[in-house]
Parts: structure tokens; C-alpha cells; sequence
């Protein structure tokens, strides 16, 4: 696997295959959780929940197994960052893996694999094969007595819905890909019934990197609220589309500079499930705190038709909504009618309001993090673009 | 039920069952908390749901079912709890932390009209042309929610081809809301596995293996999908308007045998309480719709005992005396859904399957030869028609061996829900009318035949039979009043060990040619055990495979369904586990008011084996009539 020459301060900084590895196991588990809470990094599939908790729950639950799993199903329309990390860096997530199994006590770490990266799946065993022959999976790793952990892949069947946690152990398990109820939370009651921490691959990165440099030093990057680097996954109307790592904090505004987007009229931020932002608020900041993303930025220019952008995302969800929950499955093709009648200039205002509203109860009342975030593209479209949706035409609303 | 507080978001064919602490002596323990500002303790691990029933306040369900464990996919019992950025599903949120509930906040009301419009925007039909008008809970949580109109539209044509290939269950999808209740009904509750969801998103319905109709997959038939389906979108093959057609045809002879379940349900299809045994209400009735003759399959069910019982002493004794080869545990053959099962799951088994048929068959054949030649009434005549608390029983009737009349033994399986319908549609109000019995030549049956409704009753019956035919003392000597309590109740698997003795009585007369004596039996202990549910079926038969304590078993009754025929799936909906308690009671309560209450003290059975079947249970004629063979399935079906 060829590496390209990445710049970045934090995931993109040198790293020797393997030394996070040797480190913690020379380390006690709680040290490494302190670096991590210290590090205060969350996670960076999108949700940001805080590592450091999620792993303390795993590793305080009692039970005989437990298990890492990598979410690896990168589905978000527009993020392709752990493709990079997978084909280009591949010894940061396994043994960000390998940590995440010492610290919790695990014995097997599965990589739940898109189904779409089916072709980067040889190369990656090959891989897990060659770090077993350097010890660094196995038994006893790097000397560590009673210290055995192994990775397997396992290949995902191109559902989005497995990218939510719960769908992801289901389809595990051979079960249909739908979201669990929780609590309880997979932390206590994960693949198999057991404790399990599932953590994206930009996660498992970071934590070889703090693991080497320290909690301190990882929140020299990024803003108070948001600690550390991000990946981002840029597409759309610019020159420089690609994966670009930048620290929390850079403003949107900043990120369209350095990819050269002209004439930019709207960026969404988060993929299809994150909002869209106009041009009056490009000097927000990327952050948990503001716009927060798993990585996905598509950038649009003047001469796209939001109404077309909305449309595009709604048609996804109606496709990939799991189907499982009222309002989800039959929320968001009530939205793409909606946009629908928009476009054909066959609507009511009434309605609309009324669309609006259902949007806001599929946020709320959804089962999963798929339903209750697949209305943001409608409702913030919607609030963002008025003049351009209403007025599409010089036609006006019936 | 035992799937009640299993906690698991999707169905799957393989569930893994995740357990939640149900039972607060488990984890110990109470909580308090806040539900809409007032400080309530429950139990730990108790549901939103149940701690919001507990405390008399109503929170709307729609996919939970207390049989099945939960789904949480409506989202109609969404609540707010304190602190939390999403509605919570009450159903599926076990209480273990000091949390505040909202119950009724705006955003709460708005999520549950919404959700309900939602659903409406895709349930294709009309309220008045339906099945279900003013039994349906969508109808109900319209009406109950504030729901005026059509908000999201209303679907103008019905979306998938209606499944008519059943002889039991017709599949509607296009009432459908996927609630999944039906889903987890057969995989959770019965482990048939026949339904589940397929494709995704708004494509998703519920379906079959490769889409197969029906009638071509492992489907048992047993109904209780449609006794647990909130809609119209499962119902069963209805025949009553070709029952009508025969009793407006004055040259049919339509005859109605009335199974023991349906009289001990049929009370709440008429805004009664459950509970109420109608028995001789529902003679009247029938005879008003137009039924030339009402019979009791109480009968044919004391005659099973006679024809299991025999066949069972048959097998022992050629195992204990003739040393043969003999397939034991003998399993009761009479609930049409378990036989289905077992040819499907376990037909390499299929031989211990008592060959007895089940009662309404057994009367279906006595009908068009016994019964016709001594009313003088041509046999292609005879409309027989059975209701039953099944659907199953609608295939079994159909199925193609149970033609030993001549005819077709039983032309009509009716459940007791389409005649309740029939009732109603004849204008009668059933709880008023008068009392009367049943018709000659067969006439009252005994409590036996009766206490086959409710699971644990054919062994009850049977043990009332053959313990006092193989000891000679009277049943009363071993069990108060006669009630063989140890194989009643509702737990999923009930075993008992019955010591015979060494002291026995005189063979009776009627087996006396197939035994000479019971000398053979010293020191034997009749080892019976009792399953309900086919889920509950799956265990015994596993154990048996694995040659664990089942296997030396000498009889066991087997029941498709939760509780028994009395939780049939042609039973009023809905079902509930105290639903199907009530109708045990009434059962059991009729038994016990009874004057014969066991098989062979009928004696309408006796004399026909005195004037009928003159070579005894299991003799040449009672083979070509009462008995049958089954059909070795297995669960791949081209």
C-alpha cells in the first residue's frame, strides 16, 4: 500500500508500524484510559461520543468476552477518509484496535468492512497476517503475557443502516441490518449479548497517535470543545476535492480557500444526514460546538439548484431507510413528495409547514440516528434557501 | 409468556435473545421516579410502558404485545424523558436509572398524531368494508389520538397482491403497518420462522421465503398471527358465505359440530367479559341461523380417548410384552397445527404420532356413515360443518386423506370469530338466547372431551380413562374431584410421573380381545409430559433427539397453540395471557358441572362401539374411519 505524502499535524504526523502497541501494553489500562480522557477526543464517525467513557463502561462491564469492532461501512454520502486511512495507513487503525482490545479486555476485533471496499480486503488480510507474524496480534502481543487479541474482517452488504452501531452488530450477527432499541447500549450488551465498544477508523487512529504523544499534546490541536484533528472528506464544485486533515476549529470559510472552491453558494456539512449551509454562515467553524461533522463536505457553486441537492438527499433516505420504524419509513417519502411538489410549484405553504413539522417528530421520535437525522438536509435546506425554493421561477407557491 | 420482557429490536431467523431483568427479585430492587410530576416507585428494569400501567396512566401501543417480546418500531408510545434529546419508546425503555417521564407534552402529542397519520397515509381501505371495522387498533388509535382527516394522504390503491393461497391464513399487505407483531409471533413466539420483513425502507413488507405464497412454505397454519395482528392484514380463509349458501339450499343437510373452545370464547365476540361459557345458548343460535343438526365434538373427542388410549396400551405392550420395536413417546395427533409442525420439523418422527385423528375429523367420517344411515340422509347430502378455535383445523379438513366417508370428511372449517359474524348477520344476539342441547343420536359428551380446549386437557382426559381402566380404582382415589391438576396451568412444559401400581383391575370388555391382562405393567410408572406452543413442542422434541429425560416419556400432548385450543387462532381477538386464563376457567368450570366426566362413562360412545364399531378401538372399521396417516414434509419445499 502505497502512501501518498498527507500533511497533517495530528493523524498525518509520522508513525512507526506497531509503537503505539509496544507502549501500552508497557502501560497499566487505567493510564491509557487517563491519556484518553485527557485527550478528551470523541468519536469520529459523527455522533462524537467521548472515547475515553465508552470505553471505561466496556471495560468495567463484567464478562467472560468482549469484543472491538471498527466500523468500517463508511456509507455517508461524501466521506471516503477511511478508505485513505485503510489503504494508506492501515497500521493506525489496527492498532488503535489493539489498544482498544487491551484496554477493555478483549480477545477479537472485528472490522466491519463496506461492502463496497470489497477489493482493499486481500490487501488488509495480508496485512493483519503480517502483523501477526510481528507479534503485534496474537498471543501474548509484544510479550505481554495473557495479552491475545486477533482481528477478523467481515464484509457489510452495502446497507447504510449498518453504519449505525446497533444495525452494524445485527448484521454481524446474520441478522437483518435494523437498529436495536437501547438502552441497553452496546457497551453493556453489544455483538453477541456481549460488552462491545464499536469505534470508526478515524477513532482508532487517533488513539494510536495520543497513545504514542500523550492526552496533553492531542489537545494542543483543534478548540476547547473539540479536541485534535479531523478528516475531512471534500467533494463537490472546487479544484482540490480529497481528504484533508485540519484541525477543529477551521473556519468554513478557511476549508473552501485551501480546496479553491469558487463561486460557492451552499456547503453541506455531515453528508446527507448533516445540514446546509449558506454563504451568509461560511465564517462558522467546523466543531462539535458549531458544525459538527463525521468529515463528509460537499461543496455546491451558484450554478446548482438546492431544490435538485434536497431531492438527491430525500431519494437516498427513502431508499435506505432500514424500513424498521414508522417514521423514518414513511416520513421521508412524505419529505420527497414534498420536494417533489416544490419542483412541480404544486404545493401550499400550509403543507409545507406541515412537512416541516413532521420533520422535527421524525428527529424526535425516530428509532435510530438514521431516521432522526435523515430531515436535516429538508429542514435546513428549506430555512437556508427560501428565497431560491419559493421563488424558483418567479412561481410562487399555490 | 415466555417471550414477555425479552428485550431484542429486530426479528431475525436466528433471534438471540437478549434478557432483561423482568423480574425485579432478579436484579433487586426499586426505583423511584416522575412520571408527569408525580413520584412513583416501580420495580427496576420495568418498562416505561408497564410503569406507566401500573400507575393507571394509558400510553399508546401499537407494535407491543404482551405475548411477544419487544419490537419498538411503531414509535406511537413515544414519551419524553428528562434530560434525553429524543422521544423514548416506552415499550422498549427498562427503567434503571431515576428518570423523569412526560407522557403528554406537545411534542409528544404532535409525534403520536403524526405517526398515526403516517400509517394511515399507507394503510390501504376503508373502515366500513372491513374485516376489522371497530376491532382494529390503527381505527382505535385514530379515533382515540385526534386524528380528523387524511394529513399525509391516503393510499388510493392497494399496494401488493392480496395472498389467498392459504386454507387458513389470507395475507393482505396492503393493510399492513408492519408492526411486526406477526413476525415475531412466528419466529419468537412459535419458531415456525414462515414471516419475515424483506427488502428495505419504503419497500419493506413482510414476507414469506422467496416470496412463496402461503400455501408453499412451512407455514403450520396455527393463526396466531392473526389473532396478534392489529389490522386487517391477516385474517382468516373465511367460508361462510358458501355455509350460508348450503343452509338456503333446502336440499342440503347442513350439520354443525361445535369444538369446546369456541363456546368458552364466543361470549366476547357479544361485548361480554371473557369468561362465559355459552353452550347451550349457542345450540339455540345455530339451530335459528339454520343448522339442521348441532352436534358436540366433545363426542369425537371422548372418542379419541378411546382410540389414543387403546393405541397407546397397543404400543406399551408391544414394547414391554412382545418386545418390538415400537415408536414411543406416543404424541397426540389432534391439533392439526402441531402435525403440520411435526412433518415439517421433526418427520423422522412422524411415527410416534398417534394415528388417531383429531376429533372434528373423526367426526366428520362418523357423520357421513353413522350418522347418515341412521337419519336416513344420503351421505353427498350432508354439509358438515365444524367450528373450531383454528385455523389449522380449515386445512386439515382440506387435506387430501380425510376422505374416509367416501366424501369429503368435514366440507367446512369454521373459526369462532366468522361465527360470531354469522350470528350477528342472522340478527341474533347470542348471551339472550334460550338454553337447548345438543342433538341426537350423539347428544351431551362428557367433561373429558370438553377439558381438550385448554392445554394439559387431552392427558387430563386421557389419564381419567386409562387409570382407571389399568388399576381398576376410581380416578377420584388419586386426584381430588377428578382434576389431574398437575398437567393443567399455562407453563410452557408440564411433566408428570403417574405409578401404576401392582395391584390392577380387569381389562375392560372393549380392549379385552387386544390385552389379556395387566400384569405386564407392575412396577411401570406412566411417565407423561404436556407442551403448548410449538416453540414449547421444539423443546421436548430437541430433548428427545438428544435422548434426554422426554425421550422416556410414554405419552405427550402436544398443542400448537399458547394455552391450548382456547388460544386458538380462530379465537376472538385480542389474546392476552389473562384473556386465555379466563377462558381455561370457564372450561374447567363447566367440566366440574358436569355429570360424566369421563370418556368412558359416555355413554353414547359406548354404544357406539356396541352398535358401530362393533371390533373395538382400534379394530378393523375404527381404522378405516377414526384413523389416518401423515406426510413426512421436511422443511425444504421445492
Amino acid at each position: 500500500m502505497e502512501k501518498k505524502n498527507r500533511e497533517g499535524s495530528v493523524i498525518f504526523s509520522p508513525y512507526i508500524k506497531g509503537e503505539s502497541i509496544i507502549k501500552a501494553v508497557s502501560l497499566k489500562r487505567e493510564d491509557i484510559l487517563f491519556e484518553l480522557r485527557e485527550s478528551k477526543l470523541k468519536g469520529r464517525g459523527g455522533a462524537g461520543f467521548p472515547t475515553a467513557t465508552k470505553w471505561t463502561l466496556v471495560a468495567a462491564a463484567s464478562a467472560e468476552e468482549k469484543y472491538v469492532v471498527c466500523n468500517a461501512d463508511e456509507g455517508e454520502p461524501g466521506t471516503f477518509k477511511d478508505r485513505v486511512l485503510l489503504l494508506e495507513y492501515p497500521e493506525l487503525v489496527f492498532d488503535g484496535m489493539v489498544i482498544a482490545g487491551y484496554v477493555i479486555g478483549a480477545k477479537l476485533g472485528i472490522v466491519y468492512l463496506r461492502g463496497e471496499y470489497e477489493y482493499m480486503l486481500k490487501s488488509l488480510e495480508d496485512y493483519l497476517e503480517t502483523m501477526r507474524k510481528e507479534n503485534l496480534l496474537g498471543k501474548n502481543i509484544c510479550g505481554k503475557v495473557d495479552f491475545n487479541f486477533d482481528i477478523k474482517i467481515r464484509l457489510g452488504s452495502g446497507a447504510y443502516v449498518c453504519g449505525e452501531e446497533t444495525a452494524l452488530i445485527e448484521s454481524l450477527e446474520g441478522n437483518r441490518g435494523e437498529a436495536r432499541n437501547r438502552p441497553p447500549y452496546p457497551v453493556n450488551t453489544g455483538f453477541m449479548g456481549k460488552p462491545t465498544t464499536v469505534n470508526n477508523v478515524e477513532t482508532f487512529a487517533s488513539v494510536a497517535h495520543i497513545v504514542i504523544k500523550g492526552g496533553s499534546w492531542y489537545c494542543k490541536h483543534g478548540t476547547d470543545k473539540s479536541t485534535g484533528s479531523k478528516l475531512f472528506s471534500v467533494s463537490g464544485d472546487c479544484d482540490k476535492p480529497g481528504v484533508y486533515e485540519l484541525p477543529w476549529g477551521t473556519k468554513i470559510s478557511e476549508l473552501l480557500k485551501l480546496v479553491e472552491a469558487k463561486d460557492t453558494k451552499a456547503v453541506q456539512v455531515g453528508g446527507a444526514s448533516g445540514i446546509c449551509i449558506p454563504k451568509s454562515q461560511f465564517e462558522r467553524i467546523f466543531g462539535y460546538e458549531d458544525a459538527a461533522t463525521g468529515g463528509s463536505i460537499m461543496i455546491f457553486n451558484e450554478s446548482r439548484n438546492m431544490l435538485h441537492v434536497l431531492k438527491n438527499f430525500m431519494e437516498f433516505f427513502v431508499e435506505e431507510s432500514c424500513g424498521q420504524c414508522t417514521p423514518c419509513r414513511i416520513g421521508n417519502v412524505k419529505l420527497l413528495e414534498g420536494v417533489e411538489m416544490l419542483e412541480r410549484h404544486e404545493y401550499t405553504f400550509g403543507y409545507i409547514n406541515k412537512l416541516k413539522e413532521l420533520g422535527k417528530t421524525m428527529q424526535l421520535s425516530s428509532k435510530c440516528g438514521l431516521g432522526q437525522s435523515s430531515p436535516n438536509a429538508f429542514l435546513s435546506i428549506l430555512e437556508n434557501f427560501k428565497e431560491e425554493i419559493f421563488n424558483n421561477g418567479g412561481n410562487n407557491g399555490k | 409468556m415466555e417471550n414477555k420482557g425479552k428485550l431484542r429490536a429486530p426479528v431475525s431467523q436466528k433471534p438471540l435473545v437478549i434478557e432483561k431483568p423482568v423480574d425485579p427479585s432478579y436484579i433487586g430492587g426499586t426505583i423511584s421516579i416522575e412520571i408527569n410530576e408525580k413520584k412513583v416507585t416501580v420495580p427496576l428494569g420495568t418498562t416505561i410502558l408497564d410503569a406507566c400501567k401500573m400507575n393507571g396512566i394509558t400510553v399508546p401501543t401499537l407494535c407491543h404485545h404482551e405475548d411477544l417480546c419487544v419490537a419498538g418500531v411503531c414509535r406511537v408510545c413515544v414519551v419524553e424523558v428528562e434530560g434525553m434529546r429524543t422521544l423514548q419508546a416506552s415499550c422498549a425503555y427498562p427503567i434503571t436509572s431515576p428518570i423523569k417521564i412526560k407522557t403528554s407534552t406537545p411534542s409528544v402529542r404532535k409525534a403520536r398524531r403524526h405517526i398515526i397519520d403516517l400509517m394511515l397515509s399507507e394503510h390501504y381501505g376503508e373502515c366500513y368494508s372491513c374485516l376489522r371495522n371497530g376491532k382494529c387498533e390503527l381505527q382505535y388509535l385514530a379515533k382515540e389520538y385526534g386524528v380528523d382527516n387524511f394529513t399525509f394522504g391516503h393510499v388510493e390503491a392497494p399496494r401488493y397482491e392480496l395472498d389467498e393461497s392459504s386454507y387458513s391464513v389470507i395475507r393482505d399487505m396492503s393493510k399492513c403497518v408492519l408492526c411486526k407483531r406477526c413476525v415475531r409471533t412466528c419466529i419468537d413466539l412459535q419458531e415456525v420462522g414462515v414471516l419475515e420483513s424483506v427488502e428495505r425502507g419504503h419497500n419493506t413488507r413482510i414476507s414469506t421465503f422467496l416470496d412463496k405464497p402461503l400455501l408453499d412454505v412451512i407455514c403450520i397454519n396455527c393463526g396466531q398471527c392473526i389473532n396478534r395482528c392489529p389490522t386487517a392484514a391477516l385474517r382468516a380463509n373465511d367460508p361462510s358465505d358458501e355455509i350460508w349458501a348450503a343452509i338456503d339450499d333446502p336440499a342440503k343437510h347442513v350439520v354443525i359440530q361445535t369444538a369446546p373452545s369456541p363456546r368458552a370464547a364466543i361470549c366476547e365476540e357479544f361485548a361480554m367479559e371473557a369468561g362465559h361459557s355459552l353452550t347451550k345458548e349457542l345450540n339455540t343460535a345455530l339451530r335459528r341461523i339454520g343448522f339442521d343438526k348441532v352436534f358436540d365434538t366433545n363426542t369425537t373427542a371422548d372418542l379419541t380417548i378411546f382410540e389414543e388410549g387403546t393405541e397407546l396400551v397397543l404400543r406399551l405392550y408391544k414394547a414391554i410384552v412382545q418386545k418390538e420395536p415400537v415408536a414411543l413417546p406416543q404424541f397426540t395427533s389432534c391439533s392439526p397445527g402441531w402435525v403440520k409442525f411435526l412433518e415439517h420439523y421433526y418427520p423422522e418422527q412422524i411415527d410416534n404420532l398417534s394415528t388417531a385423528k383429531s376429533p372434528q375429523q373423526m367426526f366428520g367420517a362418523l357423520i357421513k356413515t353413522f350418522y347418515a344411515e341412521k337419519a336416513g340422509v344420503k351421505p353427498e347430502d350432508i354439509v358438515s360443518v365444524a367450528v373450531m378455535p383454528c385455523s389449522a383445523k380449515k386445512y386439515e379438513c382440506n387435506r387430501p386423506e380425510m376422505n374416509d366417508s367416501g366424501y369429503k370428511d368435514v366440507d367446512y372449517g369454521l373459526t369462532t370469530r366468522e361465527l360470531a359474524r354469522m350470528i350477528k348477520e342472522a340478527g341474533i344476539n347470542l348471551p339472550e338466547m334460550p338454553k337447548s342441547d345438543f342433538d341426537s343420536p350423539f347428544g351431551e359428551a362428557s367433561g373429558a372431551g370438553l377439558i381438550f380446549g385448554a392445554t394439559g386437557g387431552v392427558m387430563e382426559a386421557a389419564i381419567r380413562s386409562i387409570y382407571e381402566f389399568i388399576t381398576g380404582n376410581k380416578t377420584e382415589d388419586a386426584f381430588a374431584n377428578a382434576n389431574v391438576t398437575p398437567v393443567r396451568g399455562f407453563e410452557g412444559i408440564k411433566y408428570v410421573e403417574l405409578p401404576l401400581g401392582e395391584k390392577f383391575g380387569p381389562v375392560p370388555d372393549v380392549i379385552k380381545h387386544l390385552v389379556p391382562n395387566w400384569d405386564w405393567l407392575k412396577g411401570v410408572t406412566l411417565k407423561v409430559a404436556v407442551a403448548h406452543g410449538t416453540a414449547n413442542a421444539k423443546k421436548i422434541m430437541d430433548d428427545i433427539k438428544a435422548g434426554g429425560k422426554f425421550s422416556e416419556c410414554h405419552f405427550i400432548e402436544f398443542m400448537a397453540c399458547p394455552g391450548g385450543c382456547l388460544g386458538g387462532g380462530g379465537q376472538p381477538i385480542p389474546t392476552t395471557p389473562e384473556i386465555r386464563k379466563k377462558r381455561a376457567q370457564a372450561i374447567y368450570s363447566e367440566d366440574e358441572s358436569l355429570q360424566v366426566r369421563k370418556a368412558h362413562d359416555n355413554p353414547n360412545v359406548v354404544k357406539l362401539y356396541e352398535e358401530f364399531f362393533t371390533d373395538g378401538p382400534c379394530g378393523h372399521k375404527s381404522h378405516k374411519l377414526l384413523h389416518t396417516h401423515y406426510v413426512k414434509r421436511g422443511r425444504y419445499i421445492a
